[in-house]
């Protein structure tokens, strides 16, 4: 599972409201180099939830030196983008699994695919 | 019933179905995945994303990836949802670009609003429309699965579906729940004169109406005017025919050209030399 689709994951049991952003607990992570696309990471970047783009990527050990506020006119610092593109798209998470910041439901992460059904008393 | 062997559907729950053996058809099988190929990109079509834009979009039923590939071809990045973990397997092993989730679409998509540019979904919906579990109610999971993708589409972006629906009234209960959700939109039928090519598109709007597009192979049935037959010279045709066969003349030909040609059939341009008599030969 890729940090972009981390950052764009809720919680959808029952009852949770917010169910935003899931905790990670990664016991194996893997960098998997992604060809660099200017274009889509500032495209993606006003979507984002900043803060919670860096506490996976701090969570990880993966952030390096992203800064913690959102850079101003982003599009055309280059250096910044690669940065971006570096925590969204190439950091995956292997195994391990996510946590519901509301209900502590735990989605497990086998093989990089996040296990997101739900039980029938959670729908 | 001789009919409900041939729907997947009535056989076993998808996550059921689509077992390793199921699964292997779609890395393997040559017919499926040429069929799934033209699919997806029908479905990109009708999209209409923005030209030369990278865009993020969702596929739900993405199974082995094969819609998937066509969007990395188009410089689109995807996050696929699909319920049966055999097909993921497959998936996995393809090594497919975008990435993968295992949900149950009738359990609503679990992402923050205005996430994706645009959804696409190949022969997945149908699945929807039948309780497998005693809990399951093909409506409310239907509503649950179009409000949680409504609020994840970004405003002014389409969801396609490519489905295969069993009925009328299958159609009617998916539509009517994709509009208390908040969709507009409808169906877009291609090739409907034919048995074999017909393929239904549920095209939906997410914010804004837009205007639907045209199905292909559907531009005859447009001229005709609703409640009213159109006159059409089918009587007279034979009458002055007298003694000629009436397969060998050009209007024939044309005929059938035409006919073959909105059945979505590969079929050659007309010419001067369509339907010429060749020289004689001794």
């Amino acid at each position: 599972m890729k940090l972009l689709t981390h950052n764009m994951l809720t919680s959808h049991v029952k009852g949770v409201t917010k169910g935003f952003p899931l905790l990670i607990k990664a016991t194996e992570v893997k960098v998997n180099e992604v060809e660099f696309n200017s274009q889509f990471v500032s495209r993606m970047i006003p979507k984002l939830e900043w803060g919670a783009l860096v506490q996976a990527a701090e969570e990880l050990g993966h952030r390096q030196d992203l800064p913690g506020e959102l850079v101003p006119n982003y599009e055309t610092n280059e250096d910044f983008l690669k940065k971006v593109h570096r925590v969204l798209l190439e950091v995956e998470v292997v195994e391990g699994c996510l946590q519901c910041p509301e209900s502590g439901r735990e989605f497990p992460i086998s093989r990089g695919i996040p296990n997101m059904l739900l039980n029938e008393d959670e729908v | 019933m001789a009919s409900s062997c041939r729907r997947p559907e009535h056989t076993a729950p998808p996550d059921v179905f689509y077992n390793e053996e199921e699964a292997k058809k779609y890395s393997q099988n040559s017919r499926m995945i040429e069929i799934q190929t033209q699919m997806s990109e029908r479905a990109v079509e009708l999209l209409n994303l923005p030209e030369g834009q990278p865009c993020f979009l969702l596929d739900v039923g993405c199974g082995s990836g094969l819609s998937g590939d066509y969007l990395s071809e188009e410089g689109h990045y995807w996050v696929g949802v699909d319920i049966s973990n055999a097909m993921l397997d497959v998936a996995l092993d393809r090594e497919v670009e975008g990435d993968l989730l295992l949900g149950d679409m009738g359990q609503g998509m679990p992402f923050r609003p205005g996430t994706f540019d645009g959804c696409i979904s190949i022969s997945a919906l149908q699945w929807l429309c039948n309780a497998d579990k005693r809990t399951h109610s093909p409506p409310k999971r239907l509503y649950t699965f179009f409000t949680t993708l409504y609020s994840s589409l970004s405003r002014g972006s389409r969801a396609v579906f490519q489905l295969y629906p069993e009925n009328s009234e299958q159609l009617e209960l998916i539509t009517s729940q994709a509009m208390r959700a908040g969709f507009s939109g409808g169906m877009v039928v291609d090739y409907p004169n034919s048995s074999k090519a017909k393929k239904f598109f549920l095209c939906l709007f997410a914010g804004v109406t837009g205007v639907l597009p045209k199905g292909l192979g559907s531009e005859t049935s447009d001229k005709a005017v609703s409640n009213q037959v159109q006159y059409s010279g089918q009587r007279c045709r034979f009458k002055n025919m007298k003694g000629k066969s009436a397969k060998k003349g050009r209007d024939w030909i044309l005929e059938k050209k035409e006919r073959r040609r909105r059945q979505g059939r590969e079929v050659r341009a007309d010419t001067k030399y369509t339907g010429r008599q060749r020289r004689p030969h001794f």
